[in-house]
């Protein structure tokens, strides 16, 4: 619970009605929509009703008798929390009866509870503590010597809250907060009467439980039994600040609560218009990585990666830096440098990044982590309606009837949604799931898929091509949509195409391994069962034909006329807090912030105008293309800031040795990646607590980033940028991140109407904003597409080369878990190693058995491009023939083994599909030993580092 | 994939001409094939391209993706300062 932001809690949920009702309470008039309770209405004019189990983000519940009323002309004195609303009704919510029933609650309540007030962690922050004030508690006239709870013990399994029992006023909060707002249903009453107790799972710990630790229950908790460990320690807040999160592409809008500049606890925002008060294990508790000790803090430079660290200031590391691009483009050419920005950058910080690539540089060589994820979604989104992003808001769920999910694990990936997403179901909203292993919404509490198309990884189009032969072959094609607002004749090309036999469900039940009829039943619940929405995420675009496959879920949601408007849509699932960002900022070799390309002449006219310089007009290096140009002696510097690509691109070996090949790469991180090792300079960076900006998230969301603590090393992120350009000779002279909005804003037309002004007044914007959308796009392509008409493509399926055979007999394929973050930089320097202190490799029970694997040992994993050990997990969730891993820990060399194969129009990496052979081993690989080695001499060199004799800042 | 840079060069071109053969429209498929690698190639990655064509007779090729760039070679063809990878000196 966080009465530190002093939000007003209505104490049961908004409704939402058409018709309207007035009524009078405490002589107030009050006018709010049919179906709101009493004390919503109350606290909505302005009087105060006491309550302990009521909360406006829970259905009313009425168990703790405090909001009892008196209403005229009815018998008896109802709860005003499940009492709805009647036109002229008069309520008094004060009376000396009320006050004596009031009073008599909290006599049960405090004769079973600790008075240890003034010594415990809610004190000042307590609702038990406010209700015994407001009720004018002055006795307990039981006494307290009865039987009670105060020797309960304390859970402390979990690594961030305790749970004490002993303060426990059994208000059912936190256990009807893990059903509504998580859907995880991790809690329970256990027992009756006296013996009421929570329960985590069957009587056991929390950490033994089905608890995802999302802290929904700790907020919830009106008193100290769900506390923060942090709040215990450093005592209650002082200040807050509203920040959004740095971790996935929901996005989540945080209130950072601090004492001076430490922060305490990070409370999910329930004004956040992505998450609603809503947080996961990670945003909520896994902050603590940004003042780890393994943050670098000081600037370091040496002239070999085998040399140690030397300790410089900030001018010489950016003058040396500055000055080593230069020597290499006078040796090697203009072309010969380049730069990688990341999802840990701002929109702002990217957008400096891409115009030092070109206004000082003088090159295209610029990309960004999308490269590995979502860039398919930017090249098939635009090609088939005109702009590269998701086309709905998070909220459209709630009015959704059919979700299509393909590739994505929503549960583990973008948690809070999946919440979201969860309570739609749970309200009738069917579910079809295309994914070769059954994620965990296929069957949760009062979830289950109507539809498992569980394929063979590297078959997607066949099946979305075969999911458009059911919809135009029975008929299922919305004409009239499709008449209006697409391009008939691309329509019909592609109509004629999908419906040939050989894309029948029937013909490619063989390629996918989903029984046709599976295909036939999803394709008509699809196009029939109302509103219809697809979510997708890495399992689509991480292909040899990902950009096919985004172009076939565009083509299936057109053809069925799920475009426009609410509970619709194509929804890419953004993996990270930013990526979305590092798009729209033209993080891209081909394009200009907008998404315009480099060769349009009229928009690099803009920016040249702008900037100041001529711009290159030729596409610059894909990040695997700098690898292969690298190795060719063509590429031999890089700037790369806060991407990890040594430990998150494919084929490690290949990369490791292009970075081996360059002469100078600088990395701008907070900690010593494994990229780093490889470098020449080290700037260190700020953690989103330590710098202001905006990140964009899979919404489209732009939300504000602020700064809570100075930078630990002196500087935010953007301000080192500007350090590095003014080095080179191109001045950046920005003194604050609003005049970089200013900038972007000026030169990007789907970002005119932003700014720092209006998103501190709406809380947050989602683009397009200008003139025609002042306050932003929930919903794209309502009127018509951004491209005018949708445009439909032929998506033949071609199956990826990367093909299973006697000696690499199955298919590796690669995901996430809720608790770690990627390349896990961040959680794995936080508790959150509690829940995954290793990958492991899932592999079916008959593949398991054929090789004599036994689950929890060591298996060697090979495939064409390398081979790294792992410990076994034996597990139906993956098909016989499918093995799965995460790839969060470096030296479980996931990427080791995955090849260079990627999309045929973005070069995005086919993460998801890599023949290997598995059998059990006794000890590391050649891979492993040779990591072991290196990290253990490059955390020499950084201890062993020579101190600055300079100043740092 | 091979790490011979060519044959790296032809495996991404001819991947390129797998989509766009199945477009229905020949032409709006070859000016695919081309308009794609003008858009997303580095010249030093063209210039590569159209000197195995012209050094090795394309030899792996799709044919659709030969036919496409012989047809938009001149627009392919980078400026000869930025189509190779070393500057000498």
């Amino acid at each position: 619970m966080s009465l530190m932001t002093q939000e007003l809690d209505y104490g049961t949920p908004e409704v939402e009605a058409t018709t309207m009702v007035t009524l009078t309470i405490d002589g107030v008039s009050v006018t709010v929509p049919s179906g709101t309770s009493v004390m919503r209405a109350a606290i909505t004019a302005g009087v105060s009703v006491p309550k302990l189990c009521a909360t406006d983000n829970l259905a009313a519940f009425g168990s703790c008798r405090l909001c009892l009323v008196e209403v005229e002309g009815r018998r008896g004195y109802p709860a005003s929390c499940t009492t709805p609303v009647d036109a002229n009704m008069k309520v008094k919510t004060q009376s000396p009866r009320l006050a004596d029933l009031r009073r008599g609650v909290m006599e049960l309540y405090i004769s079973d509870h600790p008075l240890d007030c003034l010594t415990c962690s809610a004190n000042g922050d307590c609702e038990l503590q406010d209700m015994a004030g407001a009720v004018g508690l002055r006795e307990v006239r039981y006494g307290y010597e009865g039987e009670n709870h105060l020797k309960a013990v304390k859970d402390q399994s979990n690594p961030y809250f305790t749970f004490d029992p002993s303060k426990c006023i059994v208000c059912s909060r936190c256990v009807r907060a893990c059903e509504e707002v998580q859907g995880t249903y991790a809690l329970t009453i256990d027992g009756r009467g006296f013996d009421s107790k929570v329960s985590p799972g069957q009587m056991e710990s929390f950490m033994d439980s089905e608890c995802v630790s999302c802290g929904a229950c700790v907020q919830a908790c009106p008193t100290a039994t769900l506390m923060d460990n942090s709040v215990v320690k450093a005592g209650t807040p002082d200040r807050i600040v509203t920040t959004t999160c740095a971790y996935c592409g929901v996005g989540c809008s945080f209130n950072a609560e601090l004492k001076g500049a430490q922060v305490v606890r990070m409370t999910p925002n329930k004004d956040g218009h992505a998450n609603h008060g809503h947080s996961c294990v990670k945003g909520r508790f896994a902050w603590g990585y940004a003042t780890h000790p393994d943050r670098i803090q000081k600037p370091m430079i040496r002239k070999s990666y085998n040399d140690p660290w030397q300790e410089v200031s900030w001018d010489e590391a950016v003058n040396y830096a500055a000055s080593e691009f230069r020597r290499i483009q006078a040796k090697y050419g203009r072309d010969s440098v380049g730069a990688i920005s990341s999802s840990r950058c701002t929109n702002e910080e990217t957008y400096l990044m891409q115009k030092l690539v070109r206004a000082a540089f003088g090159n295209n060589n610029i990309d960004t982590c999308a490269r590995v994820c979502h860039s398919p979604t930017g090249f098939g989104l635009k090609a088939t309606l005109g702009e590269s992003a998701g086309t709905q808001d998070f909220d459209s769920i709630r009015h959704t009837d059919v979700v299509l999910i393909i590739g994505a694990n929503p549960t583990d990936g973008h948690p809070v949604f999946a919440s979201q997403m969860k309570r739609r179901l749970r309200e009738g909203a069917r579910l079809i799931i295309a994914d070769p292993r059954s994620i965990d919404l296929v069957r949760s509490p009062h979830v289950q898929a109507d539809y498992q198309l569980k394929l063979r990884p590297g078959t997607n189009v066949a099946l979305i091509t075969a999911l458009a032969h059911v919809i135009v072959t029975e008929g299922l094609v919305d004409e009239t949509f499709v008449r209006e607002r697409c391009e008939w004749e691309s329509f019909v090309e592609w109509k004629e195409f999908v419906a040939r036999p050989e894309h029948s469900p029937e013909a490619t039940a063989d390629i996918t391994g989903v029984p046709a009829e599976e295909i036939r039943g999803a394709a008509r619940l699809y196009a029939t069962g109302g509103n219809g929405a697809i979510y997708y995420g890495l399992g689509v675009t991480e292909h040899s034909q990902g950009s096919t496959m985004v172009m076939g879920i565009a083509n299936l949601a057109m053809a069925t006329g799920n475009m426009g408007r609410e509970g619709v849509g194509v929804n890419p699932l953004r993996g990270q807090n930013n990526v979305q960002g590092a798009c729209d900022m033209g993080s891209f070799p081909h394009e200009l912030p907008g998404y315009r390309h480099v060769l349009d002449d009229a928009t690099r006219k803009l920016f040249e105008a702008d900037w100041g310089v001529p711009l290159e007009r030729e596409p610059g290096l894909r990040i695997p293309n700098m690898f292969d140009a690298a190795l060719a002696g063509g590429f031999k510097a890089l700037y790369c800031e806060g991407e990890d690509i040594a430990q998150s691109d494919p084929n490690t070996q290949h990369v490791t040795a292009s970075l081996q090949s360059m002469e100078c790469i600088v990395v701008q991180d907070i900690f010593l990646n494994e990229t780093a090792k490889f470098a020449h300079v080290f700037l260190p960076g700020s953690s989103f607590l330590e710098k202001n900006g905006t990140f964009t998230n899979a919404e489209r969301r732009i939300s504000p980033v602020r700064k809570v603590m100075p930078p630990l090393a002196g500087k935010e992120d953007w301000e080192i940028t500007c350090m590095l350009s003014n080095a080179l000779g191109y001045p950046m002279t920005y003194t604050h991140p609003s005049e970089i909005m200013d900038e972007i804003a000026r030169l990007t037309p789907t970002f005119t109407g932003v700014s720092y002004e209006k998103i501190d007044r709406l809380g947050s914007i989602q683009w397009p904003c200008n003139d025609e959308a002042p306050e932003g796009t929930p919903i794209m392509h309502e009127v018509e597409f951004v491209r005018g008409k949708g445009k439909f493509f032929p998506t033949e399926y071609v199956p990826t080369d990367e093909k299973v055979n006697g000696k690499y007999p199955l298919i590796l394929t690669t995901g996430r878990i809720l608790s770690q973050y990627n390349v896990g930089a961040q959680t794995r320097r936080t508790d959150n190693v509690d829940w995954h202190e290793e990958d492991r490799l899932e592999i079916h029970p008959h593949d398991a058995e054929e090789r004599g694997v036994i689950d929890g040992e060591w298996v060697g994993i090979v495939s064409r491009a390398g081979e790294t050990t792992l410990r076994a997990r034996i597990t139906e969730r993956v098909q016989p023939g499918v093995v799965y891993t995460t790839f969060h820990h470096p030296e479980s060399g996931a990427n080791v083994i995955t090849t260079d194969n990627s999309d045929w129009a973005t070069n995005c990496p086919e993460y998801k599909v890599t023949a290997v052979q598995v059998m059990p081993v006794f000890h590391s690989s050649k891979w492993q030993q040779r990591f072991k080695q290196f990290s253990e001499l490059q955390q020499e060199l950084l201890d062993g580092r020579e101190p600055s004799t300079a100043p740092a800042r | 994939m091979s790490h011979d840079p060519d044959q790296n060069l032809v495996h991404m071109a001819n991947q390129i001409g797998q989509f766009y053969e199945a477009l229905p429209d020949r032409a709006e498929g070859l000016a695919g094939i081309a308009g794609h690698i003008r858009r997303s190639w580095d010249p030093r990655m063209r210039s590569s391209l159209l000197k195995y064509i012209d050094e090795r007779g394309g030899d792996g090729l799709r044919p659709m993706v030969r036919e496409a760039i012989e047809l938009e070679r001149k627009e392919l063809t980078p400026d000869p300062i930025q189509a190779t990878y070393v500057k000498q000196g």
